[in-house]
């Protein structure tokens, strides 16, 4: 049963990412012109004169004399063999340019992932069982705090004092010396005192609103009959909060995994410039700058082929955990 | 000896920094081994002393005088004063579950979706009776079939949401019972259910209550189920103890004026022709017209249905792959005609397809086949054939009052702007017209006009109710469907409403489609009756035919499951079907679909009465 809805899911997942890389091929090419002329303005602007065979050479090789159709199917095809295209900028096949910095990101996003969950669970918690207490309150001014501030801001503030109090280096996730050297313990200890930035930095947002979505479930379910049902039964209060309303209120997370996984891999844009962390995010807003037409589409494909896998991990899990779903083929959420 | 004693009780809650006392100083005490019925309406208090009993107050409300003394006969000769226990403690929650068990009104809501049933109870045991797997196993299994599982292997690992109303009540049940507690806590345990499946877990709970030997405390506010179940009744009123004594006391010499208007604003079966029930407070004081003379029988009919019929396509289509699609008939070749002046009741369990019906005739369905035909006298209109324009130019002909007058009200706009909400749709008037229309409308559902300017929050659920009366009323219908009316308001305010009606299809001619599951109503309102199971029209007769000689067995079925308000006819309990009434395999054969697929007919038994049966049944024989 499950396996066959698998395959019928996965099948589904082929026409929503077609269409899904004709918008974004569209949309990439919405601009007037292309990397090659942005290219030789550029050039031309700062005086130089541009290696216009080059150019010429280059514009046949990928396709930019045939029309736009073509080329999108030779993007596609190129796609389907594992090949996501040339990075006009770097001169480097996308694949090289983007693998260094996945790790890197996929590793921040996750710290981060781990540290919302760590927090913002106790304190959602503490802050519905707790309604309207001095508890409730102060968290939920330190959290609509974090929803407020911008994170480049915060992100400055915390280089700063990470600096004066701790020495560490300003900027990147790792001390200067250490950049292009093999990995080593020093190398490691040297990340750990600099994730810990950008870990906080892009979870506050995260971990306040999360707070917020689990007070605000966990008060609702708290109010269902099946609630005082488990506690007339005499289960102490903990373990009856734990076995119901708790679970009950947990598949909203669940189908919010669907969100979670693009976000590993495209990170905090902005913090990640401010911080000058070598991540994906800063990559793809210059590619998207540049008009580099490849490394920005085929980057955008991935994170759209994380959103349709991270939506089917979460449908799974919501019909392992949730009998309803599994049997009456319907969510009441 | 008494397990239960309550003494000078009160319990007082917190709203908005006010303190306000919901108990005032009740006491009342439950026998071992006996049944004490708490009766009060809605807001009586009669709920919160039952939270307090289990220690369940909410947060904002506490107990601020009195005690609870519960003595366990486990342990004699020592009390526990419940009120004075630590909220939340280790000693109130040993009690909970263990000594005394609770089971609600909402037994959906009441039992977790996301865990099995089997789960579920032997959570209650091992909480309090640790118990070896297999033994545990067992127990629970026996428990299950004791409530009356037919399978309870399988039961235990069913969930709430793939049994009926009725099931999932006998799980409660056996979940409360697991312990073996002394004392039962039911809270209006068959207020949501059908009145036959109402009468098998009353049965049930007096089974039960015979084997184990644990007291019960009953809240309801059905005093038909009291008569049925009580050793001893107390009445709660606005928080204070009216009367309390020995069920045959109460019953037959109330004392206090309030136990004695509860009685007289209860429809029941004995009522004389034109008898009128007394409403604690009347709607109005208007004095009531007499009501039209009937129109001659061989006038067209208003409304005239024909064979509808309408199948649904139910999504048992499992989230995984296909699954089974199966088709079930909610509405099966029913036809009636209401008369110009008529109230036609309509009545049957939850699922026989009557609200379907309902729909239909408001054009919020669409039949499969079928006909309706209106008729006000200027001619024969088939409403099924409107295109949308004609459709919206009749839809003030026929317009419907809904069962919960909560949700059928919106919060956000004034009971002004509700009730000129029609008049503006349907180009009624100028601006002044409309406000004195409105005006005039608040007057006849007996509402102060200054009111107009509140929302619906203010009000009570009577209130409400008038307000969606008289939303129906604005557009002057010929036709109104009631659907279940009453059935969500407290005995007091029923009586109100029913009159209500009563009185104002008198003074306008009104014709009724009055559809509920309470027999009782249907009695007090109704000319004609419709009864219908699966889908079908099974009987169809004059009032006082149909309660005189009812030849149905579905029928015969509902009315003697309806308990009376009335110690010399208690319910026999054990003549319900176990299926429900509506399972046709307990019918008589001439009832039954025939396997050769020969059709069922409305065979005449005179006087306007039909019943559904095989063509060739001797009609004697059935009447």
């Amino acid at each position: 049963m499950l396996l066959q809805y698998i395959f019928k899911r996965i099948l589904l997942m082929i026409p929503t990412l077609l269409v899904t890389s004709a918008l974004i091929f569209t949309v990439i090419n919405l601009p007037e012109g292309d990397y090659f002329e942005t290219l030789s303005a550029e050039m031309a602007a700062q005086g130089e004169k541009a290696d216009l065979s080059r150019i010429e050479f280059l514009k046949k090789e990928y396709g930019f004399d045939k029309p736009p159709v073509e080329r999108y199917f030779w993007w596609v095809a190129g796609l389907l063999r594992g090949d996501m295209g040339y990075s006009f900028e770097y001169q480097l096949p996308v694949r090289d340019i983007v693998g260094d910095r996945l790790i890197l990101t996929m590793v921040v996003a996750f710290c981060t992932i781990i540290f919302t969950w760590v927090v913002a669970f106790p304190i959602g918690i503490y802050s519905a069982t707790h309604q309207y207490s001095w508890g409730d309150y102060g968290l939920t001014f330190l959290g609509l705090l974090g929803l407020a501030i911008p994170h480049f801001l915060l992100a400055l503030v915390f280089l700063y004092f990470a600096n004066v109090w701790f020495g560490t280096s300003i900027g990147g996730l790792v001390d200067p010396q250490y950049i292009n050297q093999p990995m080593s313990w020093a190398k490691l200890k040297s990340i750990l005192e600099h994730l810990w930035i950008p870990v906080i930095i892009i979870g506050a947002g995260g971990t306040a609103g999360m707070i917020r979505a689990v007070r605000a479930n966990l008060l609702d379910e708290l109010q269902k009959q099946y609630y005082v049902t488990a506690r007339a039964k005499g289960l102490p209060p903990g373990k009856a909060l734990r076995k119901y309303p708790f679970r009950m209120s947990l598949n909203f997370f669940i189908s919010d995994i669907g969100d979670i996984l693009p976000s590993i891999v495209s990170g905090a844009e902005i913090v990640a410039i401010v911080l000058s962390l070598q991540t994906t995010g800063p990559l793809l807003i210059r590619a998207l700058q540049a008009q580099d037409m490849y490394l920005a589409g085929s980057f955008l494909m991935f994170l759209s082929f994380m959103t349709v896998i991270g939506v089917l991990i979460s449908d799974i899990a919501l019909a392992m955990l949730d009998p309803r779903i599994r049997l009456q083929g319907e969510a009441t959420k | 000896m008494d397990i239960l004693r309550i003494s000078d009780l009160r319990i007082g809650f917190t709203v908005h920094g006010l303190a306000r006392d919901v108990v005032k100083g009740v006491s009342l005490r439950v026998p071992a081994g006996k049944t004490v019925a708490l009766v009060g309406e809605s807001g009586s208090g009669k709920s919160v002393i039952s939270q307090a009993i289990m220690g369940l107050l909410p947060r904002n409300g506490g107990v601020t005088g009195g005690e609870i003394l519960f003595r366990d006969p486990q342990t004699p000769g020592q009390s526990i004063d419940i009120a004075g226990l630590k909220a939340e403690g280790k000693e109130i929650r040993a009690l909970r579950g263990g000594r005394i068990g609770m089971i609600f009104q909402e037994p959906m809501s009441s039992l977790s979706p996301v865990h099995t049933i089997g789960n579920q109870i032997e959570e209650a045991l091992q909480l309090h009776r640790p118990t070896g797997k297999a033994q545990a196993r067992e127990l629970i299994e026996a428990m299950l079939a004791r409530v009356g599982f037919k399978d309870p292997r399988r039961a235990y690992g069913f969930y709430s949401f793939e049994l009926s109303g009725g099931l999932r009540q006998r799980a409660m049940l056996a979940m409360a019972l697991i312990c073996q507690p002394a004392l039962l806590i039911a809270d209006e345990p068959t207020t949501a259910l059908d009145v036959t499946i109402q009468a098998q877990v009353l049965d049930l709970m007096s089974d039960l209550q015979a084997e184990m030997g644990m007291a019960i405390l009953l809240i309801t506010h059905d005093l038909g189920v009291v008569a049925n179940m009580a050793d001893e009744v107390v009445v709660i009123y606005h928080g204070e103890i009216m009367e309390s004594g020995p069920v045959e006391d109460i019953f037959r010499r109330p004392r206090h004026p309030y136990l004695k208007a509860l009685l007289k604003a209860s429809p029941h079966f004995d009522m004389a022709e034109g008898e009128r029930l007394v409403a604690l407070r009347e709607a109005r004081p208007r004095e009531p017209v007499a009501p039209r003379p009937a129109p001659a029988a061989d006038a067209a009919p208003l409304l005239s249905v024909r064979d509808l019929r309408k199948t649904y396509t139910t999504g048992s289509r499992s989230f995984f792959g296909k699954g089974t699609l199966s088709t079930v008939v909610a509405v099966d070749g029913v036809s009636f005609d209401i008369r110009r002046g008529e109230c036609l009741g309509l009545v049957g369990e939850s699922g026989c397809g009557k609200t379907t019906v309902s729909k239909i005739i408001m054009r919020a369905v669409k039949p499969d086949a079928g006909e309706i035909v209106f008729d006000d006298g200027a001619g024969p209109v088939d409403m099924l054939a409107m295109d949308a324009e004609t459709l919206r130019r009749f839809r003030p002909r026929v317009q419907m009052i809904f069962q919960d007058p909560v949700s059928s009200l919106s919060p956000r706009m004034t009971v002004m702007n509700i009730l000129r909400e029609p008049l503006v749709i349907h180009e009624r008037g100028e601006g002044d017209d409309k406000i004195a229309r409105v005006r005039a409308l608040m007057d006849d559902v007996g509402l102060d006009a200054r009111f107009l300017n509140r929302y619906p929050h203010s009000f009570s659920g009577g209130q409400r109710q008038r307000i969606g009366i008289a939303r129906a009323l604005a557009l002057d219908p010929d036709l109104i469907i009631c659907d279940e009316p009453v059935s969500a308001l407290d005995v007091s305010v029923q009586a109100q409403i029913l009159n209500l009606l009563k009185d104002l299809q008198a003074e306008r001619g009104l014709t009724f489609l009055f559809i509920s599951h309470n027999l009782a109503v249907v009695n007090y309102m109704a000319d004609r009756i419709a009864v219908m199971a699966n889908g079908r029209i099974v009987e169809i007769a004059p009032r006082h035919a149909l309660f005189s000689k009812p030849s149905h067995p579905y029928t015969r079925a509902l009315l003697k499951s309806v308990p009376y308000a009335d110690l010399d006819r208690k319910l026999d309990f054990k003549l319900v079907a176990p299926g429900g009434a509506s399972d046709d395999s307990h019918w008589a054969p001439a009832f039954r679909r025939q396997p050769d697929g020969a059709a069922l007919a409305h065979l005449p038994l005179g006087e306007g009465h039909f019943v559904l049966a095989r063509p060739g049944a001797d009609i004697k024989e059935l009447a």
